[in-house]
């Protein structure tokens, strides 16, 4: 049984993984016209990774292949996650251009879903910084292309979830960094109006997010606490880490070792964010490790087991920042009055994007988690309501369930990326489960 | 990262097997440099490029196919430095049902499993005892520790490979050679790749790699990879065989 994060829906799937460019040929020549789909590490949310028939597995596909320490251009296989950059990168000195907000992710998956970062309305998403990509195709042909190689193909790959053929490698550029540390400012906001005002007056800050209260109520409504934070100069690490500042302090991570039962979401819940919001919330300046500042919920390994069986969802959207004042506030004022406290709120002003299936664009995108059951889903089609009158669109990779009518109004570009993904690959080979559910 | 030039190389015959990469991984995180053998080596090339890039260790490559018994003294004699440990990855599962009819496929079996990585691993250890020690690490099997219907070809191999190794490790004692099988029972990889295995019983490559390490340092002679597996290899074992002929395990 597979299934993405949510563990929402979970299918029985055949999965294959190939260990080079021979097997993954096969592999795609042996789908033939069923189909199949790649997976990195099963990171995004919903069905965008799963394919009854053939599942390709790139888990194995992990090598690290060359590195220019003068440029910091990384070539690497598509299955490497996050963790092996950061694991052999960091005490280097080099750091991912943009990281999403958990390091178990691979590559391919994050070139697939055009993830961004904390740093969006500076540094873009993943794939603005990187440099090209071997695609393989369902005729075989592996095609390297990037921005000014192939650059429609290049453009349809980005946030094209897999469905433009499969990646086999790719050559980003990192960051240099002179310190495992990140100086982070915290602050408190009491409602909505003042947390967007801070976002508009952070911009200059490499890093900024937002943790929602979605709780909160009436005069109260959107209080949460921004976190915004810069990499760390040698002279404002801990005395005792100056020596090697490139260290990363190793930090306990706990299990979440089965499925939880049903009720016991809360105390789970609770106990997780009031750690992490002891560790973070503090207002004021703090040196933190870059580890907990990046990827919080990454040290409570297997947590959306604690959604028990039946699984969950995260309903992310971004809505124009023109509409998103208004349109977060419907929002929040939809999820507060029918008591559905996500645990997980998450809001970022995300700057300036114009890709044909990449989900970022300049405006307010919120994150939100709920269980997978069907009060939930009859729920989340009022919310649906409010995306699409604002002019909003959803993120593939945390969707399950939405329809193909928000889809057509979020994504103007959905008709130029199907002409470019017949065009590569007549025969429709790559397709997901999303896919189609989408008929993307 | 401790210098690596002073310490001696890691051989690994099948190192384009998964446990084989697993475990090229391992001794390269100690600083280990690594002679990496298979059919194929040009196969490895990335491979050899993310172990120099990751752990900065030297990497070679080399031809080997452990059927070609008779160049085996010529692979033995061609390493240089003698390697201070050896892994033999090499195996093949094989089918059993072809096997039993097709004494060419079941020749083939026996050859992978046993007479090739034994004549080799044979060599290299006279080689290293000559040369004052090292270790000696060959990958046996569960499936070694008693024939069943559904693979006792396979099983026959391995449980002669663990026999010869279990010689090998008692000529060479006296001569600072440690001789270790390694007893795995399902690991999730290709030669498993498709069937239906059972979470608990079922390791990593990655364990395996663990397990061999761990073994070397700790002077293990036979591990089984996941403790469980000794228990139920104890249990099936010690069935009486009117009442195993009679099992479907
Ligand atoms: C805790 C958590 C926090 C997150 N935070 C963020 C965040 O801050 N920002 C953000 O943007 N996202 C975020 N995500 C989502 C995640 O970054 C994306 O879903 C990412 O795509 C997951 O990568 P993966 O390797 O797990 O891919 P998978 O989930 O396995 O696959 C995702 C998509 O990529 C495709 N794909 C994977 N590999 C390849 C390949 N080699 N070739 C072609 N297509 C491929 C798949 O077909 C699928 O469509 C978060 C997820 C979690 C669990
Ligand atoms: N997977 C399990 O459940 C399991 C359980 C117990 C024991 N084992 C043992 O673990 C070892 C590694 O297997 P694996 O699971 O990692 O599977 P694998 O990837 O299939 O490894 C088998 C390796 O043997 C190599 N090989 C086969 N014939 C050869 C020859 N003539 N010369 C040289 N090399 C040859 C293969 O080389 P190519 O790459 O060139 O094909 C391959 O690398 C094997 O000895 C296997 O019997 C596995």
């Amino acid at each position: 049984m597979l299934s993405g994060w949510g563990r929402y829906p979970r299918i029985d799937c055949r999965v294959v993984t190939p260990r080079d460019e021979g097997d993954a040929a096969a592999a795609v020549r042996a789908a033939g016209n069923s189909g199949l789909i790649a997976r990195g590490n099963g990171r995004s949310y919903g069905d965008a990774a799963l394919n009854r028939r053939a599942t390709l597995s790139m888990l194995r596909f992990d090598r690290l292949l060359a590195f220019d320490p003068e440029t910091g251009r990384l070539t690497c296989e598509a299955g490497v996650l996050l963790s092996d950059i950061l694991d052999t990168f960091v005490p280097r000195g080099w750091f991912p251009a943009v990281t999403p907000g958990t390091r178990f992710v691979t590559v391919g998956g994050a070139i697939a879903a055009d993830v961004h970062g904390k740093n969006h309305h500076k540094d873009g998403s993943f794939v603005d910084h990187v440099d090209s990509l071997d695609l393989l195709l369902e005729d075989g042909r592996v095609i390297t292309c990037g921005p000014d190689r192939e650059p429609e193909l290049f453009t349809a790959t980005r946030g094209g979830m897999g469905l433009t053929g499969t990646i086999l490698r790719a050559t980003l550029r990192l960051r240099p960094i002179t310190t495992a540390w990140i100086r982070q400012e915290t602050v408190r906001a009491p409602d909505l109006d003042t947390i967007m005002g801070l976002f508009e007056e952070s911009v200059d800050w490499t890093y900024t997010v937002a943790w929602i209260d979605c709780l909160a109520r009436s005069a109260r409504l959107g209080r949460s606490l921004l976190f915004r934070g810069e990499h760390a100069e040698i002279e404002e690490v801990p005395a005792d880490r100056r020596e090697r500042p490139l260290a990363t302090p190793r930090h306990r991570t706990i299990s979440v070792p089965c499925d939880a039962p049903p009720g016991v979401l809360n105390r789970w819940t609770v106990a997780a964010f009031n750690a992490i919001y002891y560790r973070l919330g503090t207002p004021g300046t703090a040196i933190v490790g870059a580890w907990p500042f990046f990827y919080p919920l990454d040290s409570l390994l297997d947590w959306n087991r604690i959604y028990g069986g039946a699984g969950f969802v995260q309903y992310q959207c971004v809505l124009p920042k023109p509409a998103s004042a208004v349109g977060i506030r419907a929002l929040l004022e939809a999820v507060a009055r029918a008591g559905r406290g996500s645990f997980l709120a998450v809001l970022k002003l995300l700057g300036k994007q114009n890709e044909l299936m990449a989900f970022p664009m300049e405006g307010y995108t919120l994150a939100l988690d709920f269980p997978a059951n069907a009060p939930t889903f009859s729920f989340l089609n009022e919310l649906d309501a409010i995306v699409a009158d604002h002019g909003g669109r959803l993120y593939l990779a945390k969707d399950a369930r939405m329809g193909t009518g928000l889809l057509h109004r979020g994504y103007p570009g959905l008709a130029a990326f199907r002409d470019i993904r017949v065009r590569w690959n007549p025969a429709g080979s790559f397709r997901s489960l999303q896919a189609e559910r989408l008929a993307l | 990262m401790s210098s690596p030039e002073t310490k001696s190389p890691v051989l690994i015959l099948g190192a384009a097997s998964d446990i084989g990469r697993a475990i090229a991984r391992r001794y390269a995180e100690t600083g280990r440099p690594l002679v990496l053998a298979a059919r194929d080596p040009e196969r490895l090339e990335p491979d050899a490029a993310d172990l120099r890039l990751r752990f900065g260790v030297a990497v070679e490559l080399r031809a080997f196919d452990v059927l070609d018994i008779t160049g085996h003294p010529a692979f033995v004699n061609g390493l240089e430095p003698v390697p201070g440990t050896v892994v033999c990855t090499v195996g093949l599962l094989g089918d059993q049902a072809a096997a039993e009819r097709d004494p060419a496929a079941l020749e083939l079996i026996v050859a992978t499993n046993f007479t090739g990585p034994g004549v080799a691993l044979g060599l290299l250890a006279d080689r290293m005892a000559a040369a004052g020690g090292g270790t000696v690490i060959g990958i046996g099997s569960v499936a070694g520790d008693r024939g069943r219907a559904s693979n006792y070809i396979y099983g026959a191999a391995k449980a002669g490979l663990a026999a010869f190794l279990s010689g090998l490790r008692n000529r060479l004692y006296a001569k600072e050679v440690h001789v270790v099988t390694v007893k795995p029972g399902f690991v999730r990889t290709r030669m498993t790749e498709g069937m239906a295995l059972p979470a608990l019983l079922t390791a990593e490559p990655d364990e395996v790699a663990r397990a061999v390490m761990r073994a070397e340092t700790r002077r293990q002679d036979v591990v089984y990879v996941r403790s469980v597996w000794r228990l139920v290899m104890a249990v099936i074992r010690m069935l009486p065989e009117p009442v195993f002929k009679r099992t479907r395990l």
